[in-house]
């Protein structure tokens, strides 16, 4: 398969944070091409190039432009979420602190496409270097006068997963808890300060050069019809070279593992993969014959998610992976919808009691319970990202789940891989509210 | 006027009049300041902010990357999500308690160091990622952490 880089091309070679050698190989060209088109010919070519959200959605970005209501008297805003939190995802990270101007100038691109001036990129707290390059590239950009009439804030987060879900993000924006709002109102319609905000993922954005550059129409033939382009592919856990590796969407996942990151090390058997980040539905040893894009993954029942792959080899307790999975979940719910905040809470209760080998049967019933009655009832998707991969493992793993109860004890006997992991939740057990879990 | 107010102030005006989005901003140069966001650090920000103290907590709460409570000089974070659990994690979390003699979540006798387990860092494919006063640590094994805490009481 041809390999073409998009998001890094030339970071290889060059030191592309700085202006002049992004400008070298051809930077900010498609600022004054997209400028020199009008909005709508502007939005009509991004809904050409068929680019589909790298977030996790997989949303056209010229469909979502499309649905920004420009003849609002109100502002409109950008606001590039680079808040990746999503466990197993590291992508967005390595755009900003290698091609931080060429995210720049997608941002003008696209600003200009829904007529807005003001720009916001919401960085996740943690990347503390990252939000420096990111930084000094926007105040390099502007010294040299490329935003023309745009302002650029880069605003820091301060450590919560659920300011990736995008209207999370606006409330953290607007200096609140960041804590999802019922839709509708949509953001395109109502969404940052109440005005009409499209809101798109660092990788997108970071496209959208090559749009112009190439022209949308010639975009849209890299890679398949229904995903063209390139994604830049998370992989990590136990596998010979993990890393980022920037690839055509339809890359067969057994190409990226065994060939591109070297398989499985230490003579292990793999045990599953979960293809889009922790919260999508794991993928077993048989069914990892599958392109790398959105159609394809959906077919087989999980999900393109944020492109990052994690890999486990055979030395993991599927109930412990499932235990500290839905810990995570627990500790980043906000707490706003019951489903989602007690819910995960008895998905750890329980994975813990089995863990221990003091469930029941039944209890693998009840947990397939508590999953159905979080699905779908939530103001945004945290509770079902918690849902999805253990509902998962307890389908294509049951086995190792029963064998726990009819064992009365993990059957890994303390060796699995996970075996006493502390997550941040046990820490802060003995805090008020918690203590139900002591 | 301080300069705490001052540097708020300018967040500030970034932002829309009359929008509270220098928030988050606000705690975290207050936290700079104080070490940790004290009842008059809050009363600090809010003043700055015009808001009340009773909002700068409510927002202060959420979010993992402020301290309501006194922190050491310095901060070790260890992710213990997936990837990095997968790739020995554990050990580094026992390394650090054993090196600095406390449990995760707690600060040394001497107030130098406060050591904590974090969700995903988003350092995945460079397990086991540690943050080290907020600057990631790559690759680090059990073996490392000896040095890395050697390095701690040195420097302060």
């Amino acid at each position: 398969m041809p390999v073409r880089e998009v998001l890094l091309a030339g970071a290889d070679d060059r030191d592309l944070t700085k202006l002049a050698e992004y400008q070298a190989i051809g930077g900010y060209a498609g600022v004054p091409k997209a400028r020199a088109m009008s909005s709508d010919d502007l939005i009509a070519e991004l809904q050409t190039a068929n680019l589909r959200g790298r977030g996790g959605a997989g949303f056209p970005m010229g469909r979502k432009a499309s649905l920004i209501d420009r003849s609002s008297p109100k502002p409109k805003y950008l606001v590039v979420n680079a808040d990746e939190s999503e466990p197993g995802a590291f992508k967005d990270r390595e755009v900003m602190a290698r091609v931080p101007h060429r995210l720049i100038e997608g941002c003008l691109i696209a600003a200009h496409a829904i007529e807005c001036r003001d720009v916001y990129i919401f960085i996740r707290g943690e990347y503390l270097t990252e939000y420096e390059i990111l930084q000094s590239a926007v105040d390099e950009a502007r010294a040299a006068k490329l935003f023309g009439d745009v302002e650029i804030t880069v605003h820091r987060g301060a450590g919560a997963y659920i300011c990736g879900e995008e209207t999370a993000l606006l409330d953290a924006l607007e200096g609140k808890r960041g804590q999802p709002r019922p839709r509708p109102p949509f953001p395109p319609v109502q969404g940052l300060y109440d005005a009409p905000t499209q809101i798109n993922n660092v990788c997108t954005i970071a496209t959208v050069p090559t749009i112009m550059e190439l022209g949308a129409a010639e975009f849209a033939k890299i890679g398949p019809e229904s995903s063209p382009g390139t994604a830049i592919f998370s992989i990590s856990g136990n596998i010979a070279r993990p890393g980022n590796y920037e690839l055509l969407l339809g890359t067969p996942m057994r190409e990226l593992i065994y060939d591109l990151a070297g398989g499985i090390p230490d003579g292990r058997e793999l045990k599953c993969v979960i293809p889009g980040g922790s919260s999508v539905p794991a993928l077993s040893p048989d069914e990892i014959d599958v392109p790398l894009d959105y159609d394809s993954l959906a077919k087989i029942g999980t999900f393109f998610g944020a492109a990052s792959l994690i890999v486990v080899d055979d030395r993991c307790c599927i109930v412990q992976l499932a235990l500290r999975s839905t810990k995570f979940y627990m500790h980043e719910s906000c707490g706003k919808c019951t489903p989602c905040r007690e819910g995960t809470r008895w998905m750890v209760q329980l994975l813990e009691k089995i863990e221990a080998g003091e469930a029941e049967l039944s209890d693998l019933d009840l947990l397939d319970d508590v999953g159905s009655r979080i699905l779908g009832r939530s103001l945004c998707a945290l509770g079902d990202f918690a849902v999805y991969p253990v509902a998962s493992y307890l389908k294509k793993w049951r086995d190792e789940f029963v064998a726990h109860v009819e064992l009365g004890r993990c059957p890994y006997g303390g060796s699995s891989s996970l075996e006493g992991i502390v997550a941040p939740l046990d820490a802060h057990r003995h805090h008020p509210g918690l203590e139900i879990l002591a | 006027m301080s300069g705490l107010y001052d540097a708020i102030q300018a967040e500030r005006a970034k932002y829309p009049e009359g929008s509270r989005s220098a928030t988050l901003h606000a705690l975290r140069l207050a936290q700079e300041e104080h070490g940790w966001l004290s009842p008059d650090a809050l009363r600090e920000v809010a003043e700055a902010l015009d808001v009340t103290p009773a909002f700068c907590k409510a927002v202060a709460t959420f979010y993992d990357m402020y301290h309501l409570e006194p922190v050491g000089t310095h901060l070790v974070e260890v992710c213990t999500n997936l990837s990095c659990a997968l790739s020995g994690a554990q050990r580094v979390v026992d390394a650090f308690a054993s090196e600095l003699g406390v449990a995760p979540g707690e600060t040394t006798e001497d107030g130098e160091v406060t050591f904590r387990t974090v969700e995903c860092l988003g350092g995945c494919g460079y397990a086991t990622v540690v943050a080290v006063d907020h600057r990631y640590r790559q690759f680090v094994g059990a073996d490392d952490v000896p040095a890395i805490v050697e390095e701690l009481r040195a420097g302060s």
